[in-house]
């Protein structure tokens, strides 16, 4: 019998070791981060990760401090495992910036030169992570021709206008919110939580999804399935508890 | 001391712009504004990058706000029939394909040129790209609406952008405090200006030479 679900979000996450490349799913305070996942490895402990996503996150807020946004309840971004020192490379589009209710812990462990941050645009992110997946070599693109992104990168001219040569972006775990899963990894997601999650899935050698809900093999819809479950290897349930 | 626009009334000169059936990207600050003001008899589609089309306006109440819905600033939207949701590859494969009709974007600096500069003051800080460079890369027509000056004084239009660009002769149409210029392959063209502004006054705080259109207006508010 296939059944990916495993019992706990420590479980999931146990093999995480020291230098790890992890891609992780969210956009903004959208319902689409791994929350779950990410404390589980804040527990584990494991050092020197490089975490790519979106943006980081912007980590816990110090205690009373009441946050520019709203986020839903029992949020954790990626800026938690840097709060902890755990992370030593981020690639994103978005640090985040310093400002009243909004803390951006990549900044201070930036500045000390205790963290290393590559700037990637927000649309050659997701394509590199697709191109991971789809197990392309490299793709011409002309986002960032002519700007500091293209700094050692080769380029080319295609159809008159420049183009520049970028490569996949290979992770070793992939952590995914998705909203409804079954046991064989299909899985649903909702409104624009959905962001980067499906293109991270099956991008990295172990996608963990962490759903809202388990759901019986057949309850989804094959015609409406985003992430089918040939992509997903384990699947966490928010319901089930951490 | 003559009168500059406010934010609201810049995004209200950027929203003449919308033509019925286009699907159109705003980006943060005061692009973002002028989605309250698209002219009451068209139809347009609001992109945005973290995978949305056709998204309703902000919520008015706060049971109306879903944290499985907000646009590209973070900020919440709501569900408006005929929208759909996809994900970041296909969301800026829009974008590269060209398939946005019209993408606004805020400004530190925009050169004669064309050329943006909208994410950092320099390479020393990670600032934030976030989508505006995959936006002013990819879109048909960039309009960058920013004040004219910085809060010193100093100018913002310039001959050369002295900050890392965004993307190099990208923007089409740039909306001010106190005017409106379009770039043109022989410079700028100064086309409206606000209340208040002569030509004269507008090309004191600008680096580069205005061409000043024959068809020079009034901006209408």
């Amino acid at each position: 019998m296939i059944n990916k679900v495993v019992n706990s979000f420590d479980e999931a996450v146990a093999d995480i070791f020291d230098g790890a490349v992890i891609l992780m799913g969210g956009f903004g305070p959208a319902n689409g981060t791994p929350s779950n996942l990410l404390r589980a490895i804040a527990k584990l402990g494991v050092k020197n990760l490089t975490l790519a996503a979106n943006t980081p996150g912007f980590g816990r807020l110090p205690e009373g401090t009441e946050s520019f946004r709203k986020t839903p309840p029992d949020y954790d971004d990626g800026g938690l495992l840097i709060q902890t020192g755990q992370v030593k490379k981020v690639y994103c589009s978005f640090p985040g910036m310093n400002r009243p209710g909004m803390s951006a812990p990549l900044f201070e462990k930036w500045e000390a030169g205790e963290l290393e941050v590559e700037m990637v645009p927000q649309g050659t992110l997701a394509e590199r992570i697709r191109a991971a997946r789809a197990g392309i070599g490299a793709f011409y693109i002309p986002t960032g021709a002519g700007t500091v992104i293209e700094e050692g990168k080769e380029k080319r001219v295609i159809d008159g206008r420049e183009h520049i040569l970028e490569y996949p972006l290979k992770a070793d775990f992939a952590l995914v919110r998705a909203h409804k899963a079954d046991r064989y990894g299909n899985c649903v997601y909702q409104g624009t939580s959905r962001n980067f999650n499906p293109v991270m899935a099956g991008a990295a050698n172990i996608t963990i999804i962490e759903a809202d809900e388990l759901v019986e093999l057949g309850e989804l819809d094959p015609e409406t399935i985003v992430t089918p479950g040939i992509y997903v290897d384990r699947i966490t349930i928010r319901e089930k508890g951490a | 001391m003559k009168e500059k626009l406010d934010e609201q009334t810049m995004a209200l000169r950027v929203a003449r712009e919308f033509r019925d059936g286009m699907i159109i990207n705003l980006g943060f600050g005061i692009p973002t504004l002028a989605a309250n003001f698209i002219p009451e008899d068209i139809e347009v589609i609001f992109h945005a990058e973290n995978g949305c089309l056709g998204y309703g306006p902000i919520p008015v109440t706060e049971e109306e706000q879903d944290f499985h819905l907000v646009n590209a600033t973070g900020v919440f939207a709501t569900r408006k029939p005929g929208m759909c949701f996809f994900d970041h590859a296909d969301s800026f494969s829009m974008i590269r394909g060209r398939h946005i009709d019209l993408c606004v974007l805020g400004g530190m600096q925009v050169s004669e040129k064309g050329d943006l500069a909208n994410w950092t003051i320099s390479l020393g800080q990670p600032g934030n790209i976030g989508g505006a460079m995959d936006l002013a890369f990819g879109s048909h027509n960039l309009i960058v609406v920013m004040t004219h000056t910085t809060q010193n004084n100093e100018p913002k239009v310039l001959k050369e952008c002295t900050y890392p660009l965004t993307a190099p002769q990208c923007v089409n149409l740039i909306v001010t405090d106190i005017s409106v210029m379009e770039v043109t392959p022989d410079g700028l063209l100064l086309k409206e200006t606000a209340p208040g502004w002569g030509a004269a006054d507008i090309q004191s705080i600008t680096e580069p030479e205005l061409k000043i259109s024959p068809n020079l207006k009034q901006m209408v508010l």
